[in-house]
Parts: structure tokens; C-alpha cells; sequence
């Protein structure tokens, strides 16, 4: 018996062997963002876009450390409140990556719960659709918004497990659940993963991929949490491939009955 | 002149380009991407686009974030 190859990840026609997304806050330093970005495996990487310190010494890009020519970039619109501004940023990150198409497009409903928005979230979608960009989209786990934005041509449905770096988990694995089920593009569980069982039951959900940040960036060890992300999203995906057991309400042993000395 | 540069006021000669402004921000060579009333200057065109009284200019850059 030999064991079957999973179908490819495939995100905007590209394909990758790392369903782990990572992002790039919250390090103490870049050391740190790299080597914590290559333990985790991770091949597609995103950043936030901001204005320049002006009247500062240029310290280290960014960019020297998730090179372009080793890490998808994916640049993203965290901190826009408005379909206007998450485009603005778009087109900004497109001219600072030279034509460079993919996006995380988030847009924002407030600050204490950074909730998408996804009245803006879907204006800003259209605008970006339009404009020819790759669009993975930051959403909230209801399916009918995500269904909207899957018709309206996003390359990727990115529900929230949690608030966006609260740590609670997948708050809603039902409704991850049902948007997994009707969705043909990819679905990634996107803001809420704490630990590595989190990341796991959004991979056992069949999701995608899972992307995160702040788990890793604010564990004790980062290096090490990176470590086990890649392996719970691989064990997760595994493990849903597998097909778990079905549950039962009593036991079933697993060595025979017959040929017990006391039978 | 004066003009509007990352959200703060910003003084400079007269005539200059998005070059050079960029220049004396010492960002040349630099992987910025410039934007002046909300419309995106390729850098290809930086060198020849004049600044003009009043701009708003942002100059950004891609930072850690999740």
C-alpha cells in the first residue's frame, strides 16, 4: 500500500506545499521574523503597508528579509477602515511590489474588535476585482457574505476563527464548516489562532490553509511555536484527508474478545 | 513651497520632482512607492512628475503585520 499525494494547494493559478500562511508583526526584531518564518515553512507571507519615517535613518527593509524571490508577499490592508483606503493601499503595495497582483484585502470595523466590515469589504472587493487584482479576502465566518464575495471572482474566502489576534480559536466551527462545503475557491481560517490545536481543527474543518501572526510572533518561543503550526496544519490536513472515526456512545474494544484466558 | 507629506506639512523648493524629493528624503534606491493626491506615480515617473503647491504626498514602504 503506498500513500496517496494530497491535490496541490493552489492560491491565484500558483501552487504551494505549505498550506501555513504567516504574517510578519509582532517580532522582536527582523532576526527573529525570518528565522521564525522559515521554521514555519511557510511560503506565502504577508505585510502591512505604511508611511515611511521621515526625518529617521533608514534602518533594514522589511523586503531584505521575506525576500520577493523567496516568499510569495502578500501585501494587506490592515488598519483600513474604508473600501477607499483598503484600494488606495492595494495600489500602493501593487507599485512598491513592481505589478505585483495578489492581495489580502481586510477592511475594518472598529478598533476594539477589528471585525471586518464587509459592507466596505465588499465594495472594496469589487473595485479591486476590477482593477485586475488577486484578491484573498478577510471576512467574517457568515456564508452567505461569503458566498458573495467567492461569485464576485476573490481567489480565496478568508473567515476569522476569532478576533483578529485574540487567541480564541474557531469560535464557529460550523459556520467554517458550512463555508468550506460550499466554497470552490480556497478557504483559509484567517485571525484567531492561538495554539496548535487550533490550527489543526481548522484543517480537520477541510479548510485550506490557515493564516496567522500572532501566535507564533507572541509564544515564549516563537521558533518553536512556528515549528508546530507547520506540523498541526499538516496533521490537520492529514488527518482530514483521513476521515476521522466515526464517535460512539460506548466503548468497542480494540484487542478481540475471543481467546481471553479468563473466556 | 509647501505641500502635504505623509499626513504632515512639508516645506521644499519650488519645481522640484518626485525625484528629488525622494532624494532628499535620502530614500533613493530605496522600495517606496510614492502616491500624490491619491493617485499612485509609477517610478518610472517619479523623475518627471513636478510637485505643485498643496500636494498630498505619501511615501510608504512595506512594514511587519499580520
Amino acid at each position: 500500500m503506498t500513500l496517496q499525494n494530497d491535490a496541490p494547494f493552489t492560491i491565484a493559478g500558483r501552487n504551494f506545499s505549505s498550506r501555513l500562511l504567516v504574517g510578519t508583526g509582532k517580532y522582536k526584531d527582523f532576526d527573529e521574523t525570518g528565522a521564525a518564518i522559515a521554521e514555519s515553512g511557510a511560503e506565502i507571507v504577508t505585510f502591512a503597508v505604511r508611511r515611511t519615517n521621515l526625518g529617521q535613518e533608514a534602518g533594514p527593509n522589511l523586503l531584505d528579509v521575506i525576500s520577493p524571490s523567496r516568499y510569495t508577499l502578500l501585501p494587506n490592508t490592515a488598519g483600513c477602515y474604508t473600501a477607499k483606503d483598503a484600494v488606495r493601499t492595494c495600489r500602493l503595495a501593487r507599485e512598491l511590489l513592481d505589478g505585483h497582483k495578489l492581495v489580502k484585502l481586510e477592511v475594518l470595523g472598529d478598533e476594539t474588535t477589528l471585525y471586518p466590515n464587509v459592507v466596505e469589504t465588499l465594495k472594496a472587493a469589487e473595485t479591486l476585482l476590477a482593477d485586475g487584482f488577486d484578491v484573498m479576502v478577510y471576512t467574517s465566518d457568515d456564508p452567505i457574505v461569503a458566498r458573495e464575495l467567492e461569485a464576485m471572482g476573490c481567489c480565496a474566502i478568508m473567515p476569522l476563527g476569532s478576533l483578529i489576534g485574540s487567541g480564541h480559536g474557531i469560535q464557529n466551527p460550523h459556520n467554517v464548516r458550512l463555508i468550506v462545503e460550499q466554497s470552490s475557491v480556497p478557504v483559509l481560517v484567517d485571525a484567531g489562532i492561538g495554539t496548535a490545536s487550533d490550527a489543526a481543527m481548522a484543517m480537520e474543518l477541510g479548510c485550506d490553509g490557515v493564516l496567522l501572526n500572532t501566535a507564533i510572533a507572541h509564544a515564549r518561543d516563537p521558533l518553536r511555536m512556528a515549528r508546530a503550526m507547520k506540523s498541526a496544519v499538516e496533521a490537520g490536513r492529514d488527518a482530514f484527508l483521513a476521515g476521522r472515526m466515526p464517535r460512539r456512545q460506548t466503548a468497542d474494544p480494540s484487542s478481540p474478545f475471543a481467546g481471553r484466558i479468563n473466556g | 513651497m509647501h505641500i502635504q507629506l505623509n499626513g504632515e506639512p512639508y516645506t521644499l523648493e519650488a519645481g522640484l520632482t518626485a525625484a528629488d524629493l525622494i532624494d532628499q528624503l535620502a530614500l533613493t534606491g530605496r522600495r517606496v512607492a510614492v502616491e500624490i493626491n491619491e493617485e499612485i506615480v509609477p517610478r518610472s515617473q517619479l523623475a518627471t512628475t513636478r510637485l505643485a503647491e498643496d500636494d498630498q504626498v505619501e511615501v510608504v514602504h512595506a512594514i511587519g503585520g499580520g
